[in-house]
């Protein structure tokens, strides 16, 4: 029993991270309708742009985040202004390939700057905090308590404002967002500045829970991907619970099956999705 | 208000539309009444922007829009609503009008950041906006609703509702009453009315249904495989034997059995 809340609160950690990554990713899919596939790079390079903050200005991590979240918003909105925008009018599947492209671009660019061998944000040994038999590290409560803000944050900017509801319109009913003179070039643009600022929390986060690495993102991209199905692809709120479940289950899988399995399960699901329930799990809203 | 000049539009070997003109008055409400196929919708579609003409000019007020694309004659007045109702079905009904209005604050990526306080205000205006457009619509009590589970006459009222959320100077209806229940086809016949009325719209109503427009179009034009063949008031139009025959085919009228 212990075992198992301990593995639940990773679990949820873990899932808090994948939701960032895939709030991102089903918004991008909604109003573009293509599979981003330099999603996880893009993380990777949130969490470098941290790294190099809080190394040069020596800075904690939490300050030197929004930096990040901003410097990454601003490189995906570049990277779709120069690579992805010329090709919007083409068949999805060229964007798609083209995602695979920048994401390698992106993780050669970190190997070239960065290096290619493990970072960490602090070194030394933090002191986890005991709950009678559950340990939890201080880093873990702040990157759950950030998370939660974060999504909260996007929860308003989709209902609140007028950029948010233009995004759902777009990715709701294309046809009639375009008559209605929504101005999807603006609403593009405000896709991927927020879809990149998630990312770089994302990668951030994961970074404060393990180490930074070139392909930190690319192996996490599966299990996002995973939660974008399960939660219905172009519905934010379903990615926000798909990232938890698929979290959750990576995490408990441990108790049955060995550790090195945890994509496969995140894989499985995803499998599972397609074939049972491909509209996710989210039924009508949302 | 819209001049249509000798339009036409064919598709492959089918002329949809044969040099077609007439002109859409300033404050009316114009009918355009038609059998299936006489080019009404390709009509629509052409002046609406969805479809290009073969040749032909239009104008509003005066300015050539032949060829402009849909979302630019949004932002210059000119609407349309389609023969199926189209939502936004995962998005409430207010929040349904709430998208329409554009040129805000809260658009531009530096702005929304520099200056909120102008975005909260702005959407704070459209809110009060959609909801006296819900009064005045009398579906108040739908707010809330996700558009997609609204019925298909709630849906019109809804597409109405859009076009009023714009500076809208002409609105394009294509077959409102169609599939609408007696009581909110009243009900949006009223609001046309209204708009109409209170607010200066200009309408252009493509419908079958000729009580609806006998009570709300006047002039009616008449259209027939691609033709314009007559214009006037309905009871004129009632009386005219070349609409009839459109109506009812020479096959019954002439008794030679000609089809």
């Amino acid at each position: 029993m212990i075992e198992f809340i301990q593995l639940l609160i990773n679990g949820i950690l873990l899932g808090s991270i994948l939701a960032l990554g895939a709030v991102g990713a089903t918004m991008i899919f909604g109003v573009l309708r293509f599979a981003h596939f330099a999603h996880g790079d893009l993380m990777a390079i949130g969490a470098y742009f941290a790294l190099t903050v809080v190394t040069v200005f020596n800075l904690p991590v939490l300050a030197a985040l929004p930096v990040a979240m901003l410097l990454t918003a601003g490189l995906a909105v570049g990277i779709d202004q120069v690579v992805y925008r010329r090709i919007r009018r083409v068949q999805p599947v060229i964007l798609l390939i083209a995602s695979f492209a920048t994401a390698l671009v992106l993780r050669s660019f970190i190997q070239m700057v960065w290096g290619s061998s493990n970072e960490v944000y602090e070194t030394g040994i933090q002191l986890p905090w005991r709950i009678g038999p559950l340990t939890l590290k201080p880093d873990h409560l702040l990157i759950f308590v950030a998370a939660t803000v974060l999504v909260i944050g996007v929860h308003l900017f989709l209902t609140r404002t007028k950029m948010g509801k233009a995004m759902r319109a777009m990715s709701d009913n294309m046809n009639l967002a375009l008559v209605t003179g929504i101005p999807a070039d603006r609403v593009i643009m405000w896709t991927w500045a927020i879809g990149g600022a998630l990312a770089a929390a994302a990668g951030v986060f994961l970074g404060m829970d393990t180490r930074l690495h070139p392909v930190m993102g690319w192996t996490l991209l599966l299990p996002i991907f995973a939660a974008t199905i399960l939660g219905g692809i172009g519905r934010p709120y379903g990615a926000i619970l798909g990232g938890l479940v698929i979290g959750c289950a990576m995490e408990l899988s441990t108790l049955i099956i060995p550790g090195s399995y945890k994509p496969a399960v995140a894989f499985a699901i995803m499998v599972v999705t397609l074939i049972f329930r491909p509209q996710g799990i989210i039924k009508g809203s949302v | 208000m819209i001049e249509i000049e000798r339009i036409s539009r064919a598709f492959g070997g089918l002329q949809a539309v044969r040099e077609v003109s007439f002109t859409v008055a300033e404050g009316s409400i114009t009918g355009l009444i038609g059998p299936n196929g006489a080019g009404k919708s390709t009509l629509f579609s052409i002046v609406a922007g969805a479809l290009a003409p073969d040749s032909g000019r239009i104008r509003l007020q005066g300015e050539d829009i032949t060829g402009l694309p849909t979302h630019q004659l949004f932002h210059k007045g000119l609407v349309r609503t389609f023969q199926i109702p189209h939502e936004f079905s995962r998005m409430t009904v207010r929040e349904n009008l709430m998208v329409v209005p554009a040129r805000q604050a809260g658009e531009s990526l530096l702005q929304s950041w520099l200056q909120w306080w102008k975005v909260v205000r702005e959407d704070r205006a459209i809110l009060r906006q959609a909801d006296e457009v819900l009064a005045f619509l009398e579906i108040s009590h739908l707010r809330d609703e996700l558009a997609g589970n609204l019925s298909g006459g709630q849906k019109k009222l809804l597409d109405l509702g859009r076009t009023m959320m714009t500076d809208a100077r002409a609105v394009l209806l294509d077959e409102p009453g169609a599939g609408v229940n007696r009581t909110l086809l009243g009900k949006l016949a009223e609001a046309i009315e209204r708009l109409n009325r209170e607010r200066g719209y200009t309408f252009c109503v493509i419908e079958h249904d000729m009580d609806l427009i006998a009570r709300l179009c006047d002039p009616v034009m008449v259209m027939a495989n691609g033709e314009l063949i007559a214009q006037g008031d309905m009871a004129t139009l009632r009386a005219n034997p070349e609409v009839r025959e459109a109506y009812l085919g020479t096959g019954i009228s002439g008794g030679t059995g000609a089809a």
